[in-house]
């Protein structure tokens, strides 16, 4: 189990009402369904994933986040996630404002930007950071709002979302002692449980 | 291409018909007081007979989906790309009922069989069938085949839309509601090319008000018309261009009216084949059974209450190039459903063939179909 879908399993009620956006080929929803008797809906825009959340039973919906979310009821559901698409959708803003008008609360999980690594890739190398995270060429990569743990914590701020709970994962997708001292240096993964 | 000893295949198919005697009351409150069937069955029921799965014809469709009734045959059943050993709806899984319905023209009781009270052709007296009242009809098919519950109930189009209304008029006793390339109610413009289909039949001069039997005769130009009117709004501009695009039959402009563009051979063509194998009184009631199909219009226009109702999982299929019934339409069905709470998938497949698409072999069709359905025959094997 990886240790970021263990910790989401953690931060999520039996039997809440879920939606993913980008669910990919549904293992978190699956998985949230054959644990916790989730009920939940995935959106996802790609063919192959979404094949891969029929053959496990999850209802995927072929919707494009970046179209907005305007055919969801307000607060229809309880938790709305977002794992590892933040940097990837047009406007990541708007994508959040969205998810907390549609669901009480919203789980959000990013590469962290502000990790030593990248930091150190651009500082000494002079390029673009590529890792096993953000595996991708400055020209052809979907991550086109990287941001880091400091920028999210500024942005729930100055539009009054709460932090419920905040973890980073480091390297090993543990929550080690560096990476709580100091996240935005030492956090691979940032993980965020937010509310209005 | 077409080979009835093919593996994937179900071979050569005998339809069967079901005679009924207990009266059938209708949606617009008259009475059929007895009636016939025709179907055809493909597979095999299990003990359990948990494995049945019902196909819902569209507007010319009919009992023959799969298949073929003799090794002469040119073509096979309607949908014989979906229905077959190994294809998404799989025979060797599934046990599956396609019926010809009331009102048609292939068999079950319909304008062009007789009226057992007068010993002629019903023709124009024939009772308005809605989509409710097959269904209806459908449910007591199951019942003479022994079937409680139909592991999922599957359509296009008009066919869609009887598994909406199955899904809402018996929740007990569908597993799975399949519904591509439909709709939750007809738009005006549905109608009104429905309506300039009829005037071109109700004009004909062969119609004799529905009763061209008498005469010996039927509406060819009438049917010919409303077909042509139909095939437009089955393509897409895209797929016409691909297909026909400006060419012309001899390669020069003859600066008269007969065919000269591709196109036009090929909706004549279309149209004439379509005239000689339908009938025209039930086109009439095909066309006004879409027409009146609106399951909210009973919930007080509400969707959501009408699939509230629902109990069944739903896959929903669109098609990007659809402009009869747009992917808009299925999203329409799809969002009441998930605001209703409903178990849902629902995929917009990326195609230029038009509303024609659901009944082609689409690799990323098939393959979610198949996806769905082998999960639905995986449910019934384990539970």
């Amino acid at each position: 189990m990886r240790q970021d879908l263990a910790i989401i399993r953690d931060w999520i009620p039996q039997g809440a009402q879920v939606l993913d956006l980008g669910c990919g080929d549904g293992t978190l929803l699956a998985h949230l369904r054959d644990n916790l008797g989730v009920r939940g809906y995935g959106l996802e825009i790609d063919q192959d994933n979404i094949a891969a959340c029929i053959e496990k039973g999850v209802n995927v919906i072929e919707q494009d986040i970046d179209e907005g979310l305007g055919n969801i009821a307000d607060q229809r559901f309880d938790y709305v996630l977002m794992t590892q698409a933040l940097q990837a959708v047009q406007r990541p803003d708007q994508v959040l404002s969205e998810m907390l008008r549609v669901g009480r609360e919203a789980i959000v999980t990013f590469p962290n930007f502000g990790y030593w690594r990248v930091r150190g890739y651009l500082f000494f190398k002079g390029r673009m950071p590529v890792s096993r995270r953000l595996p991708y060429e400055w020209y052809d990569t979907p991550n086109i709002h990287l941001c880091t743990v400091r920028d999210f914590d500024t942005h729930c701020k100055k539009n009054g979302f709460r932090v419920l709970e905040r973890r980073v994962l480091n390297h090993d997708h543990r929550s080690a002692l560096f990476s709580q001292l100091w996240p935005n240096f030492f956090g691979e993964l940032a993980m965020y449980r937010v509310t209005r | 291409m077409f080979d009835p000893t093919a593996p994937d295949s179900v071979g050569l198919v005998k339809p069967a018909l079901m005679h009924f005697d207990e009266p059938l009351e209708l949606e617009c409150r008259r009475v059929l007081p007895s009636y016939d069937l025709m179907y055809e069955t493909y597979g095999t029921l299990n003990a359990a007979h948990s494995n049945a799965v019902l196909i819902c014809h569209a507007l010319s469709g009919h009992h023959h989906a799969a298949g073929y009734h003799s090794p002469e045959d040119k073509r096979p059943g309607w949908w014989d790309n979906c229905i077959g050993p190994g294809k998404p709806i799989d025979t060797n899984r599934f046990f599956v009922v396609a019926l010809n319905n009331l009102g048609g023209c292939h068999g079950s009781t319909g304008p062009g069989t007789v009226n057992p009270e007068t010993g002629q052709p019903w023709g124009p007296d024939f009772p308005m069938v809605t989509v409710k009242d097959w269904v209806t009809s459908q449910a007591r098919l199951a019942d003479r085949l022994g079937i409680q519950r139909w592991a999922a109930v599957i359509g296009g189009s008009l066919g869609g839309m009887q598994a909406l209304q199955w899904a809402i008029d018996y929740p007990d006793r569908i597993g799975h509601a399949a519904v591509i390339a439909s709709a939750p109610k007809l738009s005006a413009q549905n109608i009104a090319f429905n309506e300039v289909a009829r005037q071109s039949i109700l004009t004909d001069p062969n119609f004799h008000g529905g009763r061209y039997y008498l005469h010996d005769t039927y509406p060819r130009q009438g049917l010919i018309l409303a077909r042509m009117v139909g095939h437009i709004t089955y393509l897409s501009d895209d797929a016409m261009r691909a297909k026909f695009g400006r060419d012309l039959q001899s390669g020069r402009f003859h600066f008269g009216f007969d065919v000269e563009f591709q196109v036009e051979s090929y909706l004549r063509h279309q149209g004439e084949t379509f005239s000689r194998n339908f009938d025209a009184n039930t086109y009439l009631l095909m066309t006004k059974a879409l027409d009146y199909f609106d399951p909210a219009r009973n919930f007080d226009n509400s969707l959501e209450t009408a699939l509230s109702h629902a109990t069944c999982q739903f896959l929903v299929i669109s098609f990007t190039s659809d402009w009869r019934f747009s992917p808009e339409r299925s999203e329409e069905i799809v969002n009441a459903l998930v605001a209703v709470d409903r178990d849902v998938s629902y995929a917009e497949v990326d195609t230029d063939k038009g509303h024609d698409a659901f009944l082609l072999d689409i690799p990323e069709y098939t393959r979610l179909f198949g996806a769905y359905m082998r999960r639905v025959a995986d449910e019934l094997e384990n539970a």
